[in-house]
């Protein structure tokens, strides 16, 4: 599972070598998130429409090793994007995955574009 | 620059190095740590907390990246072997050398292990580090491969036998703590308070066994049992060593400095051991002749190190040491301060003690009556807090002592005067030492308005947690005199309580969360305001989950309740746990067509466990098709109405039980509440469906119903009080209903109606005046309003199949068909459960 764990590291946006397709933005929930499948990662496409931004981020959570982030509720703290992972409610920034309300190891974002009706999620591989 | 030393890297040489680079002269000092342990210092204090997350991290004082943010040089996994006190040196067991200008010993102790033949043998433990409890849990297990009942024995039953006790029980072995002291908890408590503790201890399930001096440890290699001598043996496959502490005091010997006869190392008040450059702080520092096992001592001594190797000399440790406790043991409260037991002749003591309740109090008073010389109490310490207070600051009593530990709560207000009462040097959270004033400054001089902001500036209720009640009070007594009032805000984005959000959705008319914030919030919200407007929306509107999806909780998007490994359980409705053999086939059927693993429930209804979120849909499509109903076990609303058979069979029963809580359970169904709600309904006094034990309950009786509310089972359980007597069933379903829809209305997210009737000003009395006598004239209104949700019913799982948008919901990944290969299952007994946690 760590094995797991370490395959998830933050892409800048600057690296981004593949902008992967990843699905129409209808499905995605205003305001939520859901999962996509890319390679053998998982990621947690997040559409946060009351801020019209968009991130992504594993969907693995770093507690307990469960693959549940895109399921989480989404929010803010002090105007930095969250996510409230639905087990355990441990929140993560989505800008930066650091762990909000513990010590928990933070968790790894992608950069996310839309062009016409499509979610693209940058990867470096 | 200077350099200085710490060795060890437990609680205290972390406090040390914490209070430390807080100030501002710090910049002229090197500070290196050394520590044998391989992690960073750790809450050793709640070590037991372990056994739930398995998670070191959460245990961290502070993460690595902090010791080298500030200039903390800390090696760990690197014990230090030797001083050289004449050239100010100290040798690393991996031979390597440095030199210092002040070396701080923080080294701690170690459990003492008697000498006790056998000892040696596999299967002894000592408790003291994660490493220790980690060894034990992986031999718990292997006992437990082999051996069904395996049994673990605590040798001690002092405050951290007792832990171990609660530690071994919850790794799956039965404990047996075995005493040689007559009592348990011998230093703090006295025989009839040790004896009450017995008995909750025993209730428990763990097994004491006092009096008993062991001879030796049997067994081939591995241990099997103890020897008290004369034929006596106790059987058992493991064995936790909790004999007390000897301090980790080596190092002094290495540089001849002063010890005590009994071991530590001998320190002034300034901290300084017999070399003045070498300081001793912790548990392996002997001040007063004492070793204090505790660490809210350790941290002052740290404290008093740091200002004097800033040569701020003139704070020294006070002469007396409180070593009072409140412990966070294992669901019984105990806590004891100043002198907990004493003759007679020193001063007169008051006792109250109820056995069936599992309660002991005792205080002790001077024999004029106005000073309180310290006490003791098991099983309800709640106000232990104010209690220590009173006792620290000589605070005087009321004319009725007594009423301090049995004054009439509730009514007409506690014997004591409020936290603000207080002198400002009382020391309200002793492990980060702040003081009354510290609390309150922070409130009125540095404008903190919460507890987490308070606890930022001050570190207040970071340590054990246990003043927490107290600051609270603090801080809101504080904003009062501020004139600022003290509203229960939810939470940073709206500066309304729950009732507050209640009426004003209900009076404007909002329709959903994006509008409220908008209108009468700030940000975008979070996991705290989304769910509990959630709820609001639907006991106003009663609209089901399936609306405002991404606002939900995760169990109320789903509409199943997400389980460990991020599948799901189903349990449908199975109104007053009557069910039919046809149903009983038809569930039987599609939990094994899905393969789920399925459970009888404390609810009287059956739970299927293991659904991927895709098969949700499918699942509940074949249940509705065999006229199966969603069971809102997710929910925060009506779980179950629980019964008991009844008049129909039962040869005792008064009156139908059985169709009165299908009745009402189908009335309340789906009805969303601030907590979840359950009911019960029994057929006669004997009280087989626990009715009082439930928010709402009603018990045949001779003459009609008993009507009772407030109850809850679980972590602090409560007996429902009685409402109305001897009604019949209309009048005992009005009542009920007012009751409900009253406490939707008014009550805090999260609060079940136990918690909120005891805080309702009036308590019970005021409630029977609500809905029985209508004395707010509010009676036809809550009529409406609960009649309105009852007729508004529908089965949101149903929706949910039948509307293809919200069936895509339920699908892994919006850009493939597979599912989530994180999953796994191993088998049990025939049946599945989730892989264990890595
Ligand atoms: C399945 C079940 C245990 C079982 O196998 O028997 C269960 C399982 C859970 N209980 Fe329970 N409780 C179950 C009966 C009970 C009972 C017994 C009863 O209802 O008579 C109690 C004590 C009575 C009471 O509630 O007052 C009980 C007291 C709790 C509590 C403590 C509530 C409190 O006020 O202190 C929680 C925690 C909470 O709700 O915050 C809880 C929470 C939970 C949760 C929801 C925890 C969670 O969030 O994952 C569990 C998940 C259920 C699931 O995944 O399906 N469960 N739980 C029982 C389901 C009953 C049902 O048919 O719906
Ligand atoms: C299970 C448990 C529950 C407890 N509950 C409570 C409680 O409820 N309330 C309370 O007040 N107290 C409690 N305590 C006691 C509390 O944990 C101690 O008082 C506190 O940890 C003492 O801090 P310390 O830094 O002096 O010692 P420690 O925390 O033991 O730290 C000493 C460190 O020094 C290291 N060390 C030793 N020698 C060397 C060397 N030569 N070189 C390098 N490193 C060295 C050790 O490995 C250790 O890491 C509990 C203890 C345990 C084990
Ligand atoms: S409560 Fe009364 S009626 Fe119900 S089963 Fe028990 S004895 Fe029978
Ligand atoms: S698994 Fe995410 S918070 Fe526990």
């Amino acid at each position: 599972m760590i094995a797991t764990l370490n395959t998830y590291e933050t892409v800048q946006p600057e690296n981004v070598k593949t902008w992967f397709k990843a699905a129409a933005t209808s499905k995605f929930p205003k305001n939520g998130g859901a999962c996509i499948k890319y390679k053998d990662k998982q990621i947690a496409v997040f559409n946060f429409a009351r801020e019209a931004t968009w991130y992504a981020c594993q969907n693995l959570c770093p507690h307990k090793m469960e693959m549940v982030l895109s399921r989480g509720m989404i929010g803010e703290e002090n105007m930095e994007a969250k996510v409230a992972c639905p087990l355990h409610k441990n929140t993560f920034s989505l800008k930066t995955g650091e762990n909000l309300n513990g010590s928990l190891e933070g968790i790894a974002t992608y950069p996310v574009k839309i062009e016409g009706d499509f979610v693209y999620v940058g990867f470096v591989d | 620059m200077q350099t200085i030393l710490v060795v060890g890297n437990g609680m205290v040489g972390y406090k040390f190095c914490e209070k430390f680079v807080a100030r501002a002269e710090s910049r002229n000092f090197k500070l290196v740590v050394f520590g044998e342990e391989p992690r960073a210092a750790y809450d050793r204090v709640h070590l037991s907390a372990y056994f739930e997350n398995r998670d070191a991290k959460a245990l961290e004082l502070a993460p690595l990246d902090w010791y080298s943010e500030n200039g903390i040089e800390l090696v760990v996994s690197e014990s230090v072997t030797d001083i050289h006190h004449t050239k100010k040196t100290i040798t690393t067991a991996s031979e390597k050398e440095f030199s210092y200008d002040y070396l701080v010993l923080a080294t701690g102790s170690a459990p003492f292990v008697p000498p006790i033949q056998g000892i040696e043998k596999e299967g002894v433990f000592v408790y003291r580090t994660i490493e220790d409890l980690e060894n034990m849990l992986a031999y718990a297990e292997k006992i437990k491969k082999i051996k069904p009942n395996g049994r673990a024995a605590i040798l001690g039953g002092g405050l951290l036998g007792l832990e171990a006790g609660k530690a071994v029980m919850d790794m799956g072995l039965e404990p047996h703590v075995v005493e040689f002291a007559p009592k348990l908890m011998p230093r703090q408590l006295d025989a009839r308070s040790s004896n009450v503790m017995q008995l909750t201890l025993e209730s428990m399930g763990i097994h004491i066994h006092a009096s008993k001096a062991t001879n030796k440890i049997l067994g081939n290699g591995a241990i099997t049992g103890l020897d008290f001598g004369e034929d006596d043996t106790l059987v058992v496959d493991m064995l936790v060593i909790s004999a007390g502490i000897r301090p980790r005091d080596e190092l002094g010997k290495t540089c001849n400095l002063e010890m005590g006869v009994r071991g530590g190392i001998v320190v002034n008040d300034k901290m300084q051991t017999s070399d003045p450059d070498i300081y001793a702080i912790g548990e392996v520092a002997l001040y007063n002749q004492m070793i204090y096992g505790l660490v809210a001592p350790g941290y002052e001594m740290a404290e008093v190190a740091v200002n004097q190797i800033l040569k701020k000399e003139d704070v020294i440790m006070r002469p007396e040491i409180d070593m009072s406790t409140k412990l966070k043991l294992i669901g019984v409260d105990v806590a004891s301060f100043g002198i907990p037991y004493m003759p007679a002749d020193k001063g007169l003591s008051i006792i109250y003690e109820n056995k069936t309740k599992g309660i002991y109090k005792r205080i002790n008073v001077s024999h004029d009556g106005k000073t309180l010389l310290g006490g003791i109490m098991v099983g309800d310490a709640e106000d232990y807090s104010i209690l220590h207070q009173m006792y620290l600051n000589d605070m005087p009593l009321p004319d009725n002592a007594e009423e301090l530990i049995v004054g009439s709560r509730g009514e007409g207000g506690s014997a004591f005067g409020s936290a603000m009462d207080l002198p400002d040097t009382a020391m309200v959270c002793s492990c980060e030492a702040v003081t009354k004033g510290g609390v309150c400054g922070s409130v009125l001089v540095d404008g903190n308005e919460t507890i987490k902001a308070v606890a930022m500036a001050t570190k207040a209720t970071t340590g054990c947690g246990g003043c927490k009640p107290m600051v609270n009070d603090l801080i809101k007594e504080s904003l009062k005199t501020l004139g600022k009032t003290v509203k229960e805000r939810i939470c940073e984005h709206f500066d309304f309580s729950r009732q507050e959000l209640f009426d004003i959705v209900k009076l404007k008319d909002v329709q959903n969360f994006d509008d409220l914030l908008d209108d009468f919030g700030t940000g975008h919200g979070c996991e705290v305001c989304k769910p509990a407007v959630a709820a609001v929306f639907a006991s106003i509107y009663n609209e089901t989950a399936n609306r405002q999806d991404t606002i939900q909780d995760t169990n109320d998007r789903y509409l199943a309740n997400i389980q460990r490994n991020g599948t799901y359980s189903v349990v449908p409705r199975v109104a007053a746990g009557e069910i039919t053999p046809k149903q009983l086939m038809a569930m039987g059927r599609i939990a094994q067509k899905y393969d789920l693993y399925t459970k009888i429930t404390g609810g009287q209804r059956i739970d299927m466990f293991g659904a991927k979120l895709h098969e949700l849909p499918l699942i509940w499509e074949e249940l509705i098709k065999e006229g199966f109903e969603t069971g809102q076990a997710y929910g925060k609303s009506l779980r179950t109405v629980k019964s008991c058979v009844g008049s129909t069979w039962c040869r005792y029963g008064m009156d139908e039980s059985v169709s009165f809580a299908v009745e009402i359970e189908h009335r309340y169904k789906g009805i969303r509440s601030p907590h979840k709600f359950k009911g019960g309904v029994s057929g006669c006094i004997r009280e087989c469906a626990e009715a009082r034990g439930k928010d709402f309950g009603f018990i045949a009786v001779e003459g009609g119903w008993n009507v009772y509310v407030g109850g809850n089972g679980g972590a602090n359980p409560k007996h429902a009080v009685l409402l109305a007597e001897k009604v019949d069933k209309a009048a005992a379903l009005t009542y009920v209903d007012r009751f409900i829809m009253f406490y939707i209305k008014t009550a805090q997210p999260l609060q079940r109606t136990a918690p909120w009737l005891e805080k309702l000003e009036g308590g019970i009395t005021y409630l029977q005046n609500v809905v029985i006598n209508d004395s707010l004239g509010i009676a036809a209104e809550l009529d409406a309003e609960m009649q309105a949700l009852v007729d508004s019913y529908k089965c949101e799982w149903q929706e949910a199949i039948e509307t293809p948008e919200i069936r895509e919901r339920y699908t892994h990944f919006v850009n493939s068909e597979e599912t989530d290969s994180n999953i796994e299952f191993v088998e049990l007994r025939a049946q599945k459960m989730p892989k264990e946690w890595a």
